[in-house]
């Protein structure tokens, strides 16, 4: 598959935010609010820039690895697996439901294709370490991707692994923050400071990069930016810092802390989907 | 009994010896690596070891995401900090059934002076309560290295080895084969009609030895057991000897909630048999600094105290 550009890759990510209203009003449990802030940055990575996991039926061993260590933000992962083949779109309406491998946080073992069985909070960003330094070990071209919530990182196993990824030099690490001030208990400037995000992990030795987390041009000149850390010979990590709008696309939604993790009803399902096809995403 | 080495060093030594013929096997730890013995390995093979730093979280995730990536890692630290970070253990190595060998030194009050904080003493209850887990507690430096080899070679998935500071007795008999899973009998002796089954774990086993000597000149006979597999835990020969038996003895350097004690008790519940147990261990309590020898005297886990609860607990039921 072409890697798709920023135009046919914004259009492709309204798309997937209809799978992920259609998933959770069918499941009738999980979290909006974060799969549709994170589906833009998700969908750029899986269809635009990461390699080696094109079709389902040509996994690469030394394929580019995605942790989402944001593992409420599931659907927008299940919603991208089903559009590249991977899983089949009939099977999104088992999210959540018993013995269903669809589980409501990422788990390897039932769908070994998530990488990292995730969903307390602060962990991923350790086991995207881990893979990052088996490429290494192995001189393997494999990057190694890892989708944080900004409330997330108020964990302090990210703050370990954010010392450690530097010394090693895994330039192949490429991690990025869903930046849309929003957790469970209210903005997350209120719950838990996490600002100035930049200044932090520039401190720890990170090439920083900061982007508008809905912006397709953006979002994929900051990975191709990542990339060529690693090509020309950096030893350093990248984090993307990316500005988003939690709910992003859904008016009713957006900005909206109560929509964290509660599903749409039919009928708010249906008015989200309607609003989505008539202004591409772009509610305001 | 012969003077033997402490059991990190056999695993040190067998490590630094596996990394040779295995090229997957990476080793990490914690700025403990002088304590654990991982530091032999690292002096060999400087490209696969990592020093994580003050950082056990972070290890034990790194770890499983260099399994994934098809290594086959070593992690350590002592006991009690590993297994305090449950959180990370239970979702990124046991649920992700991450292919880790995690390595708990300073195990139990043997560990003397540094105190309650150093101690492992509830790391067996913990990892044991985690499915997939395999807990493994060698009594020596043979069954050490022969637990290294089928670790490398043989297991599969995630593990928890828990290992001594102190110096451990030679027990491993020479020319036995090696059948980890199963309860394996060093000794029997004494000729009297009330049977005692001693059971020990890790430096428990050497004590259950001593106790057995003892007791076998009081009208006892007295087998001893050693247990290298506390998950999967071999329930049948229990069963087995709790029928034989009039007593079972379990001994062992750690908290008796969830440790040996646990699974003996819950391998007796159903055996059916007419055996009663008496549980050697740190009694739900917390350690303390002290000499290791006098701690383990101290909290009923030596020779002599094993014996006396022993004698003490078939005297009140004649």
């Amino acid at each position: 598959m072409t890697p798709l550009n920023a135009k046919a890759l914004e259009n492709l990510a309204n798309e997937l935010r209809i799978d992920i209203i259609e998933m959770l009003v069918e499941a009738k449990s999980g979290h909006p609010g974060g799969s549709l802030s994170a589906i833009d940055l998700v969908a750029g990575l899986w269809f635009s820039e990461m390699r080696g996991v094109e079709s389902a039926d040509h996994l690469a061993p030394q394929r580019d690895r995605f942790v989402l260590s944001k593992g409420h933000a599931v659907p927008a992962l299940y919603a991208i697996l089903a559009r590249k083949g991977f899983i089949e779109k009939k099977e999104l309406a088992t999210l959540r439901k018993t013995g269903s491998r669809l589980q409501g946080h990422p788990d390897r073992v039932r769908m070994p294709i998530v990488e990292a069985s995730t969903g307390s909070l602060g962990q991923g960003l350790s086991v995207a370490l881990g893979l990052a330094l088996g490429a290494q070990l192995d001189q393997s071209p494999s990057r190694v991707y890892c989708l944080m919530g900004d409330g997330e990182i108020q964990e302090g196993q990210v703050w370990e692994a954010a010392m450690a990824a530097p010394k090693f030099g895994v330039s192949n690490l490429c991690a990025i923050i869903d930046a849309n001030n929003g957790q469970i208990d209210g903005p997350v400037s209120q719950v838990m400071p996490i600002e100035p995000l930049a200044d932090k992990w520039r401190a720890f030795g990170w090439h920083v990069l900061e982007i508008d987390g809905h912006d397709c041009e953006q979002i994929l000149s900051a990975y191709a930016d990542a990339r060529k850390q690693q090509e020309q010979g950096s030893k350093k990590p990248t984090l993307i810092i990316a500005r988003t709008v939690k709910g992003k696309g859904v008016s009713f939604m957006e900005h909206q802390i109560g929509w964290h993790g509660v599903a749409p009803k039919a009928e708010e399902g249906t008015r989200a989907i309607d609003e989505i096809r008539k202004n591409g995403g772009q509610a305001k | 009994m012969s003077s033997g080495k402490a059991t990190r060093q056999a695993f040190g030594e067998s490590l630094a010896r596996l990394g040779e013929s295995n090229p997957q096997i990476v080793v990490l730890d914690a700025d403990l690596a002088k304590s654990t013995k991982s530091e032999l390995f690292a002096k060999k093979f400087p490209q696969r070891f990592f020093d994580l730093g003050i950082a056990e979280a972070n290890m034990i995730g790194t770890a499983a995401g260099l399994a994934f990536a098809g290594k086959l890692p070593f992690l350590c630290s002592f006991g009690c900090f590993l297994t305090g970070r449950y959180d990370t253990i239970r979702l990124s190595v046991a649920y992700s059934q991450a292919n880790v060998r995690m390595i708990g030194t300073h195990a139990g009050v043997g560990i003397g002076d540094d105190g309650h904080s150093q101690m492992g003493l509830e790391d067996i209850a913990l990892m044991r309560a985690l499915p997939q887990m395999g807990v493994f507690q060698p009594m020596d430096a043979r069954e050490t290295e022969l637990l290294m080899d089928y670790l490398v070679n043989t297991w599969k998935g995630p593990a928890y080895i828990r290992l001594t500071r102190q110096n451990l007795p030679d027990l491993y008999p020479s020319a036995t084969p090696f059948n980890p899973l199963k309860l394996l009998k060093l000794r029997e002796m004494g000729q009297g009609s009330t049977r005692v089954a001693l059971l020990g774990t890790g430096a428990g086993t050497a004590e259950a030895v001593k106790a057995a000597e003892l007791l076998s000149g009081q009208g006892i006979t007295a087998s001893v057991w050693n247990v290298l597999s506390l998950k999967p835990f071999d329930e049948a020969t229990v069963q087995t000897l709790a029928k034989e038996c009039d007593w079972i003895v379990t001994v062992e350097d750690h908290s008796v909630i969830g440790g040996l004690a646990s699974c003996v008790a819950d391998a007796m519940a159903t055996s059916g048999g007419k055996a009663r147990l008496v549980r050697c261990g740190v009694q739900d309590t917390f350690g303390q600094s002290g000499e290791g020898e006098e701690l383990l005297d101290l909290y009923g886990i030596s020779g002599t105290q094993v014996a006396s609860r022993t004698l003490a607990a078939i005297g009140s039921k004649r």
